[in-house]
């Protein structure tokens, strides 16, 4: 078994609203040539197994792993696709390097939601056939009845969910791969359009498109690869109730197991203090909230008022979202986890330019897979 | 630390059917419920599922695996689904393997699970959109046809007939009269039953081809300090391979499955096994066509390219043969809802190895059995090496 294993390597390409310059098999290659050189690695001989994180219905695609090799180099080789998000994928190959019968694991995800024309019917398609579809619910009006509850049980304010979107997208503009980066004020968020009372459209991630691919090894391999590994503490991961009707509305449970995996896997008893910063899960702001709280960085119905205070912001005592998260960044399906994750290594590898963060040793990463999924993961990276 | 020995202890299984009156959800719920039952353990003994399943299509359902999650036993649990096509049930064992192998859990679920039937009217239309959308779908390609350019390609190339490939047919659904779960079991079927049945797609068959089907099968796997608590007949992993080729499949050689060979490559080096013709002793090599059972023994080096149709004419494949080939009935005995027969395939091997097969038991208390499927367009291949 190989206890310690490191991401040595990544590579990006993106994130833009829409890239109809190039397919997504050449937004895989650039992520997947960046990530090789940064590795010093050829796919070909140093590699031994592959793995992509994908949905066929995001890719308009049955069975999609078939297209994933070539781009990826992973011809003849040994590849799979987990239909996850992108920390599931890297758990995925984290447990794989641990098993001891692989030494270096590359790892992508990406998106492409531009191509995808009727992108909220095909979300909405993720609904049980039976119950809920013919009700014909918008994967948004879900999300507005969750922050309603969340915001009915903590106490939580419509300013403090705001300001969550004031915030990551200021950061945003430190974020030259950011899509989505501006100067809002609170009053601006709050006067937009409503999309499902009491959630806003601004405080709604817009779908970007891109690419990351990392490359993960073994420690041995680790130190021969690498000046900089950034080492994989804990990973944790958890679902909760499938059906809309049987599931808790206000907190995420599930949320909180994938997070107590991680950090008894970490050693941590408690995230707080030991954690330097956080990228977690707004593809709505008011998750970035109700995320933090289940992960135990506050108790129920503190992050809005502490994120008010400032505790969030890059000076804060815990920045979060310094990239600018899905919010600032963009949404990118599938992807989502891996491009926080990807914000995290570059963090604790000194490589943020204007937005890094000062004395980080220790990063977490959160991602919830969306609308109607009670499916969280959670990793925390160290350097 | 040494590496982690990873066992099966428990499986379980649905009837194979043309058209299921349970849901998806249902029948994972059905074949998770009985592996649990089977080794004597309860949802709390689970540290964590991992689901096998194919084409969102066929449900019409997104994130299909997130719908399924509550079924399949993952209420609560870290749960992940994984896939490569038709390799998926062979490749979902693998998953629940590096699971236990990495030291973060020591008991998993395994479930793998089918319903083409929701497809209306039939699932063949899901695999339109398999295809290239650029290059391949305009063309309207079906599966029938590529598979029939394979097995074109495949008789030509080595000289080999119809009535030898039939055999494969008839041993198949002869052997699933003995599973109680089977879907197309014949005693009676005989060569000239195939090559008189109605052409699909030249020289394809109705039957050379398995069933389009609905079922689901799970698996308990444990690491072996939980397994030797459990029982006294833990069946372990020894070797697990896996290999995929490009998405180009129009550019391949067709005659031979050179990614089935280097998954099993690497699954017999895992095993530490050199010789696999005399190490293998039951073989249950995907046959969703006949021809495909014959195909995949040569890529798993159990045959000589061209030969693997001789292990039928000289009764090796036989149950009572020198080296049983699906002795469960196969795809085409059984029935084929896609991940979950791949995942029969372990099952069996599972209750084979444990001689809990019933009437369906190989002789001789075979020590060593292998699994494989095949997938994408025509692509994967995924192994697994199981032994007591």
């Amino acid at each position: 078994m190989n206890e310690r294993v490191a991401i040595v390597g990544v590579g990006w390409s993106g994130f833009r609203p829409t890239t109809p310059d190039v397919s997504y098999k050449e937004l895989m290659y650039e992520a997947a040539v960046r990530a090789y050189e940064d590795a010093g690695v050829d796919p070909r001989s140093d590699v031994d197994s592959f793995v992509t994180v994908a949905e066929d219905f995001h890719e308009g695609t049955s069975i999609f792993d078939e297209y994933t090799p070539d781009q990826m180099g992973a011809v003849l080789k040994s590849m799979h696709t987990i239909p996850g998000d992108g920390l599931h994928g890297l758990a995925t190959a984290y447990m794989m390097v641990r098993t001891g019968h692989f030494d270096v694991v590359a790892l992508e995800a990406h998106s492409k939601a531009s191509n995808i024309l009727t992108l909220p019917d095909v979300t909405a398609y993720a609904q049980d056939p039976v119950l809920n579809r013919p009700l014909r619910f918008n994967t948004h009006f879900v999300a507005g009845l969750e922050m309603n509850r969340y915001m009915y049980e903590t106490g939580t304010t419509e300013e403090q969910c705001a300001h969550v979107v004031v915030k990551n997208k200021k950061n945003a503009l430190k974020n030259s791969s950011a899509a989505y980066g501006a100067d809002l004020t609170e009053d601006e968020v709050l006067d937009g359009p409503p999309l499902s009372w009491p959630l806003g459209k601004h405080e709604t991630a817009e779908h970007a498109d891109g690419a990351i691919v990392m490359v993960v090894a073994s420690e041995e391999k680790a130190f021969q690869l690498s000046e900089k590994p950034v080492w994989i503490l804990g990973t944790g991961w958890c679902n909760g109730s499938a059906s809309l009707e049987s599931r808790e509305w206000g907190g995420i449970e599930y949320m909180s197991k994938a997070a107590r995996m991680a950090y008894s896997q970490a050693g941590f008893s408690n995230p707080r203090g030991l954690i330097d910063f956080a990228e977690v899960d707004d593809i709505y702001a008011y998750k970035e909230l109700q995320s933090l709280e289940a992960l135990g960085f506050f108790a129920p119905g503190t992050a809005g008022p502490m994120t008010e205070e400032g505790f969030t912001q890059p000076d804060g005592l815990l920045p979060v979202n310094v990239s600018g998260g899905s919010l600032g960044v963009g949404y990118l399906l599938d992807a989502t986890g891996l491009a926080r994750a990807l914000e995290v290594v570059l963090q604790l590898r000194g490589e943020a330019g204007s937005r890094q963060l000062e004395e980080v040793e220790v990063g977490l990463v959160q991602s919830w897979r969306g609308v109607p999924t009670t499916s969280g993961a959670v990793a925390i990276l160290s350097n | 630390m040494g590496l982690r020995k990873v066992a099966v202890v428990g499986a379980g299984m649905t009837k194979f059917v043309r058209r299921a009156q349970e849901t998806a959800k249902e029948l994972t719920y059905h074949a998770a419920h009985q592996a649990l039952q089977s080794c004597e353990l309860v949802m709390d003994d689970i540290d964590g599922v991992c689901l096998g399943t194919a084409p969102d299509s066929f449900d019409g359902v997104h994130m299909k695996g997130e719908y399924l999650s509550d079924g399949a036993g993952a209420w609560g649990k870290p749960y992940i689904r994984s896939y490569v096509g038709g390799g998926t049930g062979v490749f979902a064992p693998i998953q629940g393997w590096y699971h236990v192998a990495s030291g973060l859990f020591d008991v998993v679920l395994v479930v793998a699970e089918e319903k083409m039937s929701s497809y209306y009217p039939h699932a063949q239309a899901a695999f339109l959109t398999i295809f290239d959308h650029t290059t391949e779908r305009p063309l309207k390609p079906n599966l029938l046809w590529i598979f029939a350019l394979e097995m074109n390609r495949y008789m030509h190339t080595y000289g080999i007939s119809k009535e030898d490939i039939a055999r494969v047919s008839v041993l198949h659904k002869r052997n699933a009269v003995d599973h109680p779960a089977a879907l197309l079991g014949n005693p009676d079927i005989t060569v000239e039953d195939v090559l008189n049945s109605e052409v699909l797609a030249w020289p394809v068959q109705r039957y050379d081809v398995s069933p389009v089907s609905d079922g689901a099968v799970a698996l308990v796997l444990a690491a072996e300090h939980v397994a030797k608590r459990l029982t006294d007949k833990p069946v372990w992993i020894e070797g697990v391979g896996w290999n995929l080729d490009t998405a180009y499949w129009t550019n391949r050689d067709l005659a031979y499955p050179r990614y089935v060979e280097y998954a099993a490559r690497m699954a017999y080096d895992m095993a530490n096994i050199k010789e696999p013709r005399k190490e293998i002793h039951i073989v249950e090599p995907y046959d969703p066509f006949d021809y495909k059972a014959l195909h995949h023994l040569e890529g798993l080096q159990l045959a000589e390219r061209g030969e693997a149709a001789q292990l039928y004419i000289d009764g090796v494949a036989e149950r009572n043969g020198d080296m049983p080939v699906c002795p469960s009935g196969g795809l085409l005995g059984v029935g084929n809802p896609i991940a979950a027969a791949g995942l029969m395939k372990v099952a069996e091997l599972f209750w084979q190895l444990r001689g809990e097969a019933g009437a369906r038991q190989v002789p001789g208390q075979p020590r060593r059995g292998l699994a494989q499927a095949w997938g994408d367009l025509m692509q994967v291949g995924t192994v697994v090496v199981m032994g007591r």
